[in-house]
């Protein structure tokens, strides 16, 4: 494969719910390794770039494209999309009552890896994980989100995700509600899924997490646009003076690349 | 005896996927003749035997039969498409019972092997009585279990063999008046088991029995009854699966369960006939002072299902659970429920019922609390749920409360949901096929069924689930 190919291409892309349109135009490129963390008001469409960049079915793509490793996937069905090596941290993982996480981790991996993993070996694999992210045994024979803590949830996203080992991981706002504590644990998680090669699109508000993740491109996201792109500087600017400072900039920076 | 197997070829012309749908050539010693007279009721009792009393119990039954109304609720349209003139009332594959595995005719053990029965079924061989057609043709049972007086025979043998107890407690609590179709039963029973747990004795191993209907149109009229006396615990299960045929097949079972003071009985039934046949059946138990019933009931397949696992409590401290599972797919409808009847103080009752429909199929939660008069400090929970995997299908619930007491407490609780899309798309996004996906939900949603069966059976259950559940979403 072309070199230049690998990665996620995002080129305009316009994207409708609900007879809205919520994304206006977002081109974004990520090369394999790259953490990219994006950054931007409530509402602005962070979420719906990651359910879109995963293939939700809510939502419809009305121009742009989205490619992967080459391939135009905007009509891709989302499990071939994680079979491609995509994967989503949701903003509020989904309960499956009855499932349990063992069972989950199981049956997914077996889908993305098309092969059978026994039991011992899969705990073997996540037995280093879960132990850097404070994760009991136990946890394994819950059901799957289902009644778990804000925290928990997350915690089983980035279990989960280092797990699949993804080209491309989304976090959408999984620092999110954590502790300190908590954040510390999870942010190493994250580090340690870009360390074994996974690209990250890190969705955020807060700039602390940048303490223990370093991205090498932050962007800032506006009414369902990236306005800016820039360094972690970029982020703690935005901490000190606000979004309202970037949305008047965002005009002349859009001029400029234009 | 022949054991070639011949597969239905023209399966897929009748729109019909059913894994079991292989047959076995007939190869009956016996079989009535289609329809229904005293003829026939005279010859099945006199075939098996059968002392004077019994034969007279039938013949009134059969009055009863002819009497009595078809049921005026439920699926009345498909009930009155049953023809019962046009059934087979009896068949006899061999003379034979089967004492031990090897005595077992081969076509018989390949038929258990097409359906796959697991290889614990050999680990329970000896505690196995597998039915076969109206009679039993296996019948084996765990020496020790011997040792400690528990009889478990099919209901045949248990007449011969032990007939003052089956005539204490024969339809003392399913009377043959019942029902339209507890009259039938009385009237044809054959095979079924009978279990007698005498006093104290604990029953470790769970009782097991194989059901199967091989035949076109024919019946299968399975009488169980149950005892277990003081202080004793048995735990019952029954399979059933069944092949496909083309044309309509009547399943219509009488269970009775006697628990008597201080006991403890668990009954399991996971049932998937084939999606022609009716299965109506009438279970009951009556469960003493102190004493505990459960019927776990899992229904998969069949056309119609109506079916009420009844429990009365009718001593102080008496415990009633249903557990129920129900699954319709196209052209299927599943009307189970349970009926709870509180007649002694201190009495408590627990259903879980928990639906799926798919393809336009159809559930309905059918269910009785009563509550005497002068039962005090009762306590009633009902919870039904139900998952629609489509906008074809539908789902009913019919609760009814018949209170005459003050001093209870009744919950009822029911729900009905579609499995949503946020968890479709989170499992998707995780890799698993839209398939694989609704599959997991559809497990996850009967877990609380299935974590009470044997692990082969809750094996089972969920292939079953995952074969139905191929190809349910676009
Ligand atoms: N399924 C939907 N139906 C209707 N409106 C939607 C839907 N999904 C998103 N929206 C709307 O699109 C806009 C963007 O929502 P989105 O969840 O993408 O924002 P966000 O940037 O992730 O916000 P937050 O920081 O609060 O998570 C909001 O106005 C939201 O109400
Ligand atoms: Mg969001």
């Amino acid at each position: 494969m072309n070199k230049q190919e690998s990665g996620l291409k995002i080129s305009n892309l316009k994207v409708k719910t609900a007879g809205k349109e919520i994304l206006k135009g977002v081109s974004l490129k990520i090369n394999p390794g790259e953490i990219h963390a994006l950054m931007g008001r409530n509402g602005s469409g962070k979420s719906t770039l990651s359910y879109t960049i995963m293939g939700h079915p809510k939502y419809e793509i009305s121009e742009g494209q989205i490619e992967f490793n080459g391939r135009n996937i905007n009509d891709v069905s989302p499990d071939e999309r994680a079979k491609m090596g995509l994967a989503l941290s949701f903003q509020y993982p989904v309960a499956i009552p009855g499932v349990t996480v063992l069972n989950f981790l199981k049956t997914t991996l077996k889908a993305v890896l098309d092969r059978e993993i026994p039991i011992k070996e899969l705990k073997a694999m996540l037995k280093e994980s879960m132990a850097k992210l404070e994760i009991k045994d136990e946890f394994l024979s819950r059901y799957v989100n289902d009644g778990f803590s804000g925290g928990e949830k997350k915690k089983l996203e980035i279990l989960h995700l280092t797990l699949l080992k993804p080209k491309l991981a989304i976090l959408d706002e999984t620092d999110s509600g954590l502790d300190i504590d908590a954040l510390k644990v999870v942010a190493s998680g994250i580090s340690a899924l870009n360390e074994a090669g996974s690209a990250v699109l890190l969705i955020t508000h807060y700039q602390r997490i940048l303490n223990y993740v370093s991205p090498q491109f932050v962007h800032i996201f506006e009414n369902g646009q990236i306005t800016q792109t820039g360094t972690k500087e970029l982020a703690l600017q935005l901490e000190e003076f606000g979004y309202e400072h970037f949305a008047h900039n965002a005009t002349k920076e859009v001029n400029y690349v234009s | 005896m022949s054991a070639e197997l011949k597969p239905l070829d023209n399966l897929s012309q009748m729109g019909l996927d059913y894994k079991y749908g292989f047959s076995d050539v007939e190869d009956y010693i016996f079989k009535s003749g289609r329809g229904l007279t005293p003829e026939i009721v005279s010859k099945i009792s006199a075939m098996k035997n059968e002392p004077q009393w019994m034969l007279d119990f039938r013949l009134k039954a059969l009055e009863m039969f002819y009497k009595k109304p078809m049921p005026n609720w439920g699926n009345t349209k498909l009930l009155n498409e049953i023809d019962f003139a046009n059934i087979f009332y009896y068949i006899k594959p061999s003379q034979k019972q089967g004492t031990n595995w090897d005595d077992v005719p081969e076509g018989i053990k390949n038929t258990f092997d097409r359906l796959g029965i697991p290889e614990a079924e050999r680990k329970f061989l000896a505690g196995v009585t597998a039915q076969y057609e109206s009679e039993v043709v296996y019948h084996s049972i765990r020496e020790d279990l011997e040792k400690l007086g528990v009889v478990f025979l099919d209901m045949d043998s248990g007449l011969r063999l032990y007939e003052d107890i089956v005539k204490k407690y024969f339809a003392t609590v399913i009377p043959a008046n019942d029902n339209k179709f507890a009259s039938l039963n009385s009237a044809v029973w054959s095979g079924g088991s009978f279990v007698y747990v005498p006093k104290g004795v604990k029953v470790d191993i769970p009782l097991q029995a194989y059901f199967r209907i091989n035949a076109e149109n024919m019946g299968q009229f399975e009488r169980t009854l149950i005892i277990a006396d003081e202080g004793s615990f048995v735990h019952y299960i029954e399979g059933c699966t069944a092949p496909v045929y083309s044309t309509d097949s009547l399943h219509s079972a009488v269970v009775e369960l006697i628990a008597l003071p201080n006991s403890h009985i668990r009954y399991t039934t996971i049932q998937n006939w084939s999606k022609n046949v009716y299965n109506l059946v009438t279970k009951r138990a009556y469960a003493y002072e102190n004493a505990k019933v459960e019927w776990v009931d899992g229904n998969l397949g069949s056309k119609l299902t109506m079916k009420y696992p009844a429990i009365y409590l009718m001593g102080e401290n008496a415990r009633g659970e249903v557990l129920s599972i129900a699954f319709a797919g196209e052209d299927q409808h599943q009307d189970a429920g349970a009926k709870m009847v509180h007649v002694a103080s201190n009495t408590s009752s627990l259903v879980v019922s928990k639906s799926i429909s798919k393809n336009g199929g159809r559930t309905s939660y059918r269910g009785l609390v009563k509550i005497h008069e002068d039962a005090k400090n009762v306590k009633s929970s009902v919870k039904c749920d139900a998952l629609l995997l489509d906008d074809m299908s539908r789902s009913d619930t019919y609760p009814t409360m018949e209170v005459e007491e003050t001093d209870v407490t009744v919950e009822h609780e029911a729900t009905v949901s579609k499995v949503g899309e946020e968890q479709l798309f989170y499992l998707m996004s995780r890799g698993l096929t839209a398939d694989e996906a609704t599959s997991m939900i559809v497990n996850g949603f009967f877990e609380p069924f299935t974590k009470e069966l044997p692990l082969e059976y809750a094996v089972e259950l969920n292939r079953l689930i995952k074969l139905e559940m191929e190809g349910s979403v676009g």
